[in-house]
């Protein structure tokens, strides 16, 4: 009964996991509706800022997250208004052509810099190990994650439902020329969406560092992930990529404990049986566009 | 297959055996050494590379009158590359070896081009069984996984180890790592009590190593690529399984010396049967880590170590032939090649063209700060034993 218990929590911190690495790209995808699939590599930017701070110049780990998010945010925010805002309006295919590329280009300029095999990053003790808590082990690694996690998503959802920027975002996406009549900026709305949908991906690949590994693939091994769980949640909301982040995370955890040679195809059996349940995902508008 | 790529390839052929004619007295003699460097793999091929260039450095480049010149080319670990370069290679650099061959696809997808041209083809890393039955013109100067996962899973039976739960990357060499292991722990009367094959491609070892933990193992046998050690062993000192007295076992790769001081105190305790560590006790190795540390800033490891003999071997052969380029007398020269290497004894098997070595049996300790493979038993010339029975 405890390692039920255990593999739900191990499931939880997963999922969470996930969801701050990916709603990043919901937002892109859903609310922007543009198809990023250089998400991951804002990911491996933030996760190797992280690395060279606490490795190499001693800061603290956690004075190193924030400037995960807030590098990874600003290199999105260069991006965005260089590059990425010329293909808003071009075909899924462009963007997809273009995201692809820049991924690839991402990944030899990290292996370039930084080398291709896997790097860690320190952690301070306390942060090690597990802890008994009524007989269920508790990493206290992630028990960090699940709360960092858990704030971020309240905070996220409360941003985007009850500020004054969630409204105009959402204006500006439900009918970007409307919200211009009326006085909203639209591309500055856009920018500030996309760098913080980057940052929340930078913190993200700070924090998977530990549990799912460093290295130059980062961007091309978890990017299946990532659209896994936008598909499976819908993107028009955060609600949905957060159920979706959990199910998936409680789901691969507990398949690859109980059936250890089924377990790599638990995730995606999931996700097909959703999808032709409910083929716009979990939390999807049935054809909104 | 289209008209045009039968065409490509009879020219192929024609042309690769044009290059086979012996006839020209060459003043260069040159070596066409594949290698991964770039990709996942990429850190295998850097080590061979860098091992190569310390021997020549250190050797001179010239042998039997010949002046010797490497050309390397970067595969990635892509078979369909190797066997690309390979061919670039043999049929327009003329080349007199191919060697490198970061991983078992990329040594086989060369093997039918050696044999096709009589060149002889060193193995520097691959270290499946299978690779020198493939070709008559391939030598291996790295290791076979037979070769340490027999030896650990002899040690463990003897040493007070009863029950293991085994956890293998789902590739062919982690097939191969717990076939070996297992015939070898379970005759020895040890008992399998968990098997757990991880995808290749895995993110979180957490439900697998939770697995582990609850059916209670003496030791795990672990085998995963190189680089995921690191992920594996942080994971099991979180998970508690060190405190649980659960030992981490298996064959050296998971500990190699280029990634141990990465693992952290985790990794401390951890027996491994290999056939190399940088913490060896003789002159001859403390003279090539120095050289080594010296010129390229850090540890050498084992894949090192296949490089620097493999490129030996090439000066040995030549030497012994005079410096001819024959295929068939340079392999006649290697065949029973016998030297002192970095990594102790080795001698190149007649029968087979496979490394024959001795195999330590290491703890990873603390040596001055940082983290080591301390040999504490050595199983002398340990032939592979996974050849196919004849």
């Amino acid at each position: 009964m405890t390692t039920l218990f255990t593999i739900l929590f191990d499931g939880v911190a997963y999922g969470m996991l996930l969801f701050v690495l990916a709603c990043g790209l919901a937002v892109t995808l859903g609310l922007m509706n543009f198809v990023n699939l250089a998400h991951g590599a804002f990911a491996m930017t933030g996760g190797y800022i992280c690395a060279v701070l606490v490795n190499s110049s001693g800061w603290p780990f956690f004075a190193a997250l924030p400037l995960a998010f807030v590098t990874a945010a600003l290199i999105g925010v260069a991006l965005e208004r260089t590059l990425y805002r010329h293909l808003y309006t071009r075909s899924h295919l462009d963007q997809v052509l273009f995201t692809i590329g820049l991924t690839f280009m991402s990944v030899a300029a990290v292996d370039y810099i930084m080398g291709s095999s896997r790097i860690f990053i320190k952690l301070p003790a306390a942060l090690e190990g597990q802890f008994d808590f009524f007989g269920v082990g508790i990493g206290r690694y992630r028990l960090m994650i699940i709360v960092i996690c858990g704030l971020l998503t309240v905070a996220l959802q409360l941003i985007l439902a009850k500020t004054r920027f969630g409204s105009r975002l959402r204006a500006a996406v439900d009918d970007p020329r409307a919200a211009s009549g009326l006085g909203i900026n639209v591309p500055q709305v856009f920018a500030f969406t996309f760098a913080f949908g980057c940052g929340l991906a930078g913190l993200g690949g700070a924090l998977s560092a530990e549990i799912l590994g460093l290295d130059p693939y980062f961007p091309l091994k978890f990017m299946i992930y990532f659209l896994i769980v936008v598909t499976v949640g819908g993107s028009s909301s955060i609600t949905g990529p957060f159920l979706a982040s959990l199910l998936l995370g409680i789901g691969d955890v507990a398949g690859k404990y109980y059936v250890p040679k089924m377990g790599p195809f638990v995730i995606y059996t999931i996700m097909i049986v959703i999808l032709i349940w409910r083929p716009n995902g979990l939390f999807g508008r049935a054809a909104a566009r | 297959m289209s008209i045009r790529s039968q065409i490509l390839l009879a020219a192929g052929s024609v042309a690769a055996m044009l290059a086979l004619a012996p006839a020209y007295a060459q003043e260069t003699v040159k070596i066409g050494l594949i290698l991964p460097m770039t990709g996942g793999q990429a850190s295998t091929g850097k080590q061979i590379d860098n091992a190569v260039k310390l021997y020549m450095q250190q050797n001179g480049d010239t042998v039997a009158g010949k002046k010797i010149e490497v050309i390397l080319k970067d595969d990635g670990a892509v078979p369909d590359n190797t066997k690309r370069l390979a061919q670039e290679l043999i049929v327009n650099e003329k080349v007199n070896f191919i060697a490198g061959f970061g991983v078992t696809p990329a040594a086989l997808a060369a093997a039918p081009l050696a044999t096709q041209a009589k060149i002889p083809e060193i193995v520097m890393a691959a270290g499946t069984s299978i690779i020198t039955e493939r070709s008559p013109y391939i030598v291996r100067t790295s290791f076979t996984l037979a070769q340490s996962c027999t030896i650990i899973g002899d040690w463990a039976a003897k040493n007070g180890i009863k029950k293991v739960a085994t956890l293998t990357s789902d590739y062919a060499p982690g097939n191969d790592a717990l076939n070996f292991f297992k015939q070898n722990f379970t005759a020895g009367g040890g008992e399998i009590v968990e098997e757990v094959k991880v995808p290749l491609q895995n993110p979180d070892f957490a439900p697998f190593l939770q697995r582990m933990k609850d059916s209670k193992p003496d030791a795990v046998f672990v085998f995963v690529p190189a680089g995921q050690g690191g992920s594996f062993m942080k994971q099991y000192a979180e998970r508690g399984l060190d405190k649980a007295g659960i030992k981490v076992i298996g064959p050296g790769d998971v500990m190699d010396d280029d990634l141990l001081n990465g693992m952290g105190d985790a990794a401390l305790g951890t027996v491994t049967a290999h056939l190399y560590s940088a913490a060896h006790p003789s002159a001859a190795n403390k003279e090539f880590v120095a050289a080594y540390k010296k010129a390229f800033g850090q540890r050498p490891g084992f894949m090192a170590v296949g490089g620097y003999d493999g490129i030996r071997l090439i000066y040995e052969a030549l030497k012994k032939t005079g410096g001819k380029t024959d295929g068939d007398a340079l392999i006649a020269a290697m065949k029973g090649a016998k030297w002192e290497s970095p990594r102790g004894p080795i001698m190149i098997d007649p029968e087979t063209r496979d490394i024959v070595q001795n195999i330590y049996i290491r703890k990873v300790e603390k040596v001055d700060g940082e983290l080591y493979n301390v040999e504490f038993a050595t199983f002398e010339a340990v032939k592979d034993s996974g050849k196919t029975k004849k």
